[in-house]
């Protein structure tokens, strides 16, 4: 059977910090060559079959360098899919293995459905009969666990944005119909090559603005910075710890660590989170006293997000206090650790020092309460209530991926204007962004076309 | 009454509409012995509605129907009295032919075709009962007690089945324009076990032409340049009948506004489901009420006759309501109103009952087309007609039967819409309708399906030997167009300013050329002369093929996709229960749709990616477990 180039991150759930994106297809090899340079300048093509390979992966289009990886090289029919498999090792943290990916597709791979390479694998005839049961089990599973990732992912802005733009497309798209199935009317605009122009070009532009928030935006490159501060021994490299285990399928470390503070990337339901513990520093000197609250308040202000962690089986501090106020006007998460032992700290008093921040209980001991903080990040993120977070947010690879594919096809429809293609031909490239747009939100009825159609305009007999 | 036997046939084609008419002529022709029942002979192929043939998507059935041997084609070219080309300003895939007919011309032309066909009798007769055994037809009773056997029946009963026609508070059972309506045969096919919808449809008032003010409208003459719709017609009409364009005013719609209560749209007598794309002028101005006017145009019903059809006033209001609206559109204020609009309800079955051949799941043998699946429009009825006939005699004649898949045809994509999708609205083809449409041009219609017509032997040797000479010409001249370099001497350079595109650089392939926004296919061949003069048809199909190259490779290749999905075929009787994976909602849908291949169930609302991926592998298993044992 043959079929079509796909990619995935395909890190297994609950490993180690290396990611994997995985090409698999007819087209695996001159893809990941186009996109691979070696220190010595190796053909891909021309190297045997399973055989690793050291080297960075460039943009084409640019030359930018964007990461450095080894490359597992394996032809069909000896590998899981039957397929040409590339395997790319990246170390990067999510943010880098997105871009690798990214990378991937826009050079010609597809973005790989749940379960499509063990799909593949069974229809290769690569697994036998009795484990088909098995495969379809998987690929139901992988889909309703993706689409409700997917779906969690979905930042409200940012679908309300591509919402934005595909009406904007299905208007103009109507149009041109409407001119095309009903060429007497008179009273229908006609869709010229400029407003078609016009049109594109702002969902191109808009596009791309999105897509700077994906790449260049400081949340993304870096992740949500958050800092975790507290006294000595409440529970901050536990809180760090938890909250990394909970997420290690997408955790990474960066690269060179030895820093004097301690940063981990997580993705906490879908923000992405540069986790700052201040542990490092306490070891030597207790970082209140040692920088005093004026400089630990600019050291804080660098922080997006802090979550400071009280003790409930002690009283509160001076130094609590003290932390109370440098976290005045941020946006922060008290977090009331150890409540598995007997409370001892004033809960009335920490309700009235929190004022309207949230406050959430844990016991990182016994893993409780860490779900809790997890949903008062994410609302935080999302309702739009962190500062730094005034970009539309898109992180997720698939929609970056289809983003850029949007704006390719977008593009080919300005060209296409500008070389006066005709307005029905130039519609072939406009439908394609609308789709395209559409599943990122998930949506891709084609009859919301011809709804539009006679929503928008007064025709018949 | 006493029953009694009138015959047997190979083929009966119930009702001789657009789909009958064409049904009835495709399986006598392909040699199947074929009856065609219809309960008025001087009704055959009337058009209920506006007078008019083709437009866009429409217009490029009719070609369709055309280079798969149907009549349609010649015989509007045979009988118009005007024909234009529309989109002419736009891309050569929505280009589309439309005319206007001279409805009984049209009518005595049909009836003529039929009646000289070998193989074909026509009969006068209101069928009444369909006769199964062992869930397969096996004939019909008519009103007179005639009992017709026969190998396979097609219906095309049109808007009859329990028709009713609705002008203000009255209603009365009816088929269109009075006609007799068919009760006894919807309660047999209601019996079968199918399931049918309730539809509505309707049309505008006509007026007497010589009470018509044409000072105060605008004229729209037809194009004063050869149109055909067939391949095959060499003689042109070239004395053609304007139409006229008038506007509602103020008056018109403070009438509808005033009037409302006594429209059945609003009071809720009507229950049937309208299409939108034919609101009646109630509802226009009642949904865009911002909009000030609404086009009016004046249509001649014929030459020898002086009715206009008044289309945009579309109505079902009382009669004495229509009076007052023909009164106040500019240039009618005297018009003598001749029959009154109205809307017309009847029932449909439900169109995902069929298999893409038009044959009925239920019952063997048992074909259905036209609008009682559902659709609207005579070139959406005709090419289900002649699919459902081609059909029927393949059946009859034990040969393969015959589907066009969507990138092959505007057929493809109307049937395979109805069959996969359904539809809670009456459907009318529309070009956004098509996915390929770049590939389903007006100009290529018979590069697309003409083979296919002669295979199943409705296209003569004579007209495929022609069309065969036509095609290797248009390759020839491409192969020529591609390879031949243009150098840039000062002749070359000069024609390219004459139509100020910029100088040549370079020497340059002359299909690259020809690829200029601003260059012909003349003007390439003054450069580069071919040694066989090209038809006008030949020449536009060459310069086709090479301006539009890019987008026509990127629609090939959505096809060739289409292709591979379609080639896995999903076995008949496969038992959707037993698949657990596969969610509830998609279950249902498959159950009734039972879609032939992955790439039609991959269509079906509500079934989702990762069921066609398990529904797959449940196939590739079933596979694999006959091989191994
Ligand atoms: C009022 C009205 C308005 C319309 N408006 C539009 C429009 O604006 N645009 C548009 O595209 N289309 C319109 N249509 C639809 C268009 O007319 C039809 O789609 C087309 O004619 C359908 O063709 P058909 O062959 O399926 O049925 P029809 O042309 O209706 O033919 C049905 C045939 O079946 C025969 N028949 C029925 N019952 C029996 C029986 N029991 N025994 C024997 N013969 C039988 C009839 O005599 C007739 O010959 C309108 C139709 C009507 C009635
Ligand atoms: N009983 C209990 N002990 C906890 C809980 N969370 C953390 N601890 C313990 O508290 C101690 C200190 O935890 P850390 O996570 O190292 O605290 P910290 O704030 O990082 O301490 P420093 O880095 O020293 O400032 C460890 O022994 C943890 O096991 C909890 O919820 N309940
Ligand atoms: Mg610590």
């Amino acid at each position: 059977m043959e079929f079509d180039t796909i990619a995935a991150i395909s890190t297994p759930l609950g490993e180690g910090a290396i990611a994997i994106v995985r090409i698999s297809g007819a087209n695996a090899l001159p893809i990941a060559n186009k996109i691979f340079r070696s220190p010595n300048q190796k053909d891909l093509l021309n190297q045997a079959s399973h055989t690793i390979h050291y080297g960075h992966l460039v943009d084409p289009k640019t030359n930018e360098v964007v990461e450095e990886v080894m490359l597992s090289l394996m032809k069909g029919p000896k590998t899981f899919t039957r397929e040409d498999v590339i395997e790319i090792n990246c170390h990067g943290g999510l943010v880098s293995v997105n871009r690798v990916l990214q990378l991937i597709l826009i050079n010609g791979a597809r973005l790989a459905e749940p379960g499509e390479f063990t799909k593949r694998a069974f229809l290769n005839g690569r697994i036998d009969l009795s484990q088909a049961e098995a495969v379809m089990d998987l690929i139901r599973a992988k889909t309703d666990k993706a689409m409700n990732v997917a779906l969690g992912q979905m930042d409200g802005r940012l679908s309300r944005l591509i919402k934005t733009l595909r009406q904007a497309l299905l208007e103009t798209l109507a149009q041109v119909e409407v001119n095309i199935d009903y060429p007497e009317y008179d009273d229908v605009e006609e869709m010229t090559l400029p407003l078609m122009i016009d049109k594109c070009t702002w969902v191109r532009d808009e596009i791309d603005k999105l897509l700077i928030t994906s790449s260049q935006g400081k949340i993304l490159r870096e992740g949500l910075s958050t800092a975790i501060i507290g006294r000595p021994n409440v529970g901050k490299s536990s809180l760090l710890n938890s909250l990394i285990q909970e997420n290690k399928a997408i955790v990474t470390d960066i690269a060179g660590t030895t820093r004097d503070i301690i940063e981990e990337y997580v993705n906490v339901r879908g923000v992405p989170l540069k986790l700052v513990d201040t542990a490092g520093i306490r070891e030597t000197e207790d970082i209140v006293e040692r920088i005093g609250v004026e400089k630990s308040r600019q050291v804080l202000k660098e922080a997006d997000l802090l979550l400071l962690v009280l003790n409930n089986a002690e009283q509160l501090t001076e130094e609590d206090l003290r932390l109370f106020e440098a976290i005045e006007g941020m946006d922060c998460i008290i977090i009331i650790n150890k409540t598995d032992l007997p409370t001892a700290i004033d809960m009335d008093e920490v309700n009235r020092l929190a004022g309207d921040k949230r406050i959430v209980t844990t016991s990182l001991l016994q893993e409780e309460g860490v779900d809790e903080l997890e949903e008062a990040i994410a609302s935080l993120f999302f309702e739009g209530s962190i500062e730094a977070s005034d970009l539309t947010y898109v992180s997720n690879a698939r929609h970056i991926s289809l983003l850029h594919l949007a704006k390719a096809t977008v593009t080919d429809a300005i060209e296409a204007a500008h070389n006066e293609v005709p307005v029905d031909m130039i519609q072939i490239d406009v439908t394609r962004t609308w789709e395209i747009l559409g599943e990122i939100v998930g949506d891709t009825v084609e009859e919301s076309l011809i709804d539009q159609l006679f929503a928008q305009f007064c025709l018949g007999k | 009454m006493p029953n009694f036997e009138a015959g047997k046939f190979d083929v009966i084609v119930v009702g001789a509409g657009h789909a009958g008419v064409e049904a009835a002529l495709a399986a006598a022709k392909m040699g199947a012995k074929t009856l065609v029942l219809t309960i008025n002979l001087d009704m055959i192929a009337f058009m209920p509605c506006n007078p008019s043939i083709g437009g866009p998507a429409k217009g490029i059935v009719v070609r369709e129907i055309d280079a798969l041997g149907g009549a349609m084609g010649k015989v509007i070219d045979k009988t118009h009295i005007q024909m234009r080309m529309l989109n002419t300003g736009k891309g050569p895939a929505v280009r589309a032919l439309r005319a206007q007919a001279d409805k009984v011309l049209y009518q005595n032309e049909m009836k003529r075709l039929l009646e000289e066909q070998e193989n074909l009798t026509i009969h006068q007769a209101v069928v009444e009962e369909l006769l199964v055994e062992d869930e397969k037809v096996v004939g019909l009773i008519t009103q007179v007690g005639a009992v017709y056997r026969a190998e396979t029946v097609v219906i095309t009963t049109g808007t009859f089945l329990r028709g009713e026609i609705i002008i203000g508070d009255l209603k009365y059972s009816s088929g269109p324009n009075n006609q007799q309506p068919s009760i006894k045969l919807a309660d047999s096919i209601r019996n079968l076990g199918f399931d049918l919808v309730r539809f509505k449809t309707g049309t505008p008032p006509r007026v007497n032409s010589k009470t018509v003010d044409y000072s105060k409208t605008e004229i729209q003459p037809g194009d004063d340049v050869p149109r055909a719709f067939s391949f095959e017609t060499t003689e042109f009409i070239m004395d053609q009948l304007p139409c006229w364009l008038t506007y509602t005013s103020e008056k018109t719609h403070q009438i509808i506004n005033d009037n409302l209560h006594l429209s059945p749209m609003y009071s809720g007598m009507i229950k049937g489901t309208g299409p939108r794309y034919c609101p009646s002028i109630e509802d226009k101005v009642v949904r865009f009420s911002d909009k000030p006017r609404h086009q009016i145009f004046l249509e001649p019903e014929g030459r020898n006759t002086r009715e206009v059809y008044v289309q945009g006033l579309s109505t079902s209001l009382p009669e004495h309501v229509q009076r007052q609206l023909i009164a106040s559109v500019p240039g009618l204020e005297k018009a003598e109103m001749m029959r009154a609009g109205y809307a017309i309800e009847y029932d449909a079955m439900v169109p995902t009952q069929l298999w893409p051949t038009l044959e009925t799941k239920k019952i063997k043998n048992l074909y259905t087309a036209g609008q009682i699946n559902g659709t609207s429009g005579y070139e959406e009825a005709a090419g289900q007609g002649l699919m459902a006939g081609i059909n029927a005699a393949l059946r009859v004649l034990k040969k393969e039967e015959k589907v066009l898949s969507r990138s092959d045809a505007y057929i493809g994509v109307l049937i395979d819409d109805l069959v996969t999708k359904g539809t809670n609205e009456p459907y009318r083809l529309l070009t956004s309708r098509a996915e390929y449409r770049l590939l389903l041009r007006h100009d290529n219609a018979d590069l697309r399906l003409l083979e296919m017509g002669y295979t199943i032997g409705l296209v003569s040797q004579e007209r495929y030997d022609k069309f065969v000479a036509k095609k290797k010409r248009v390759e020839d001249e491409l192969v020529r167009l591609r390879t031949l370099f243009i150098k840039p001497n000062e002749t070359t350079q000069e024609l390219i300013r004459s139509v100020e595109g910029s100088e040549l650089k370079d020497g340059i392939r002359a299909a690259d050329l020809l690829k200029r926004t601003e260059m012909h296919y003349d003007l390439v061949a003054e450069l580069a002369p071919s040694e066989v003069e090209l038809s006008l048809e030949e020449k536009e199909q060459v310069e086709i093929q090479v301006k539009y190259e890019g987008y026509i490779e990127k629609s090939l290749q959505q096809v060739e996709k289409l292709k591979k999905m379609e080639d896995k075929k999903i076995p008949d009787q496969l038992d959707y229960d037993a698949i657990s994976g596969i969610a509830t909602e998609a279950k249902q849908k498959l159950k009734q749709v039972r879609p032939l291949s992955i790439a039609q169930a991959s269509r079906i609302s509500g079934v989702n990616p990762a069921d066609i991926s398990i529904l797959l592998i449940y196939i590739e298993q079933g596979k694999i477990a006959k091989i191994t044992g």
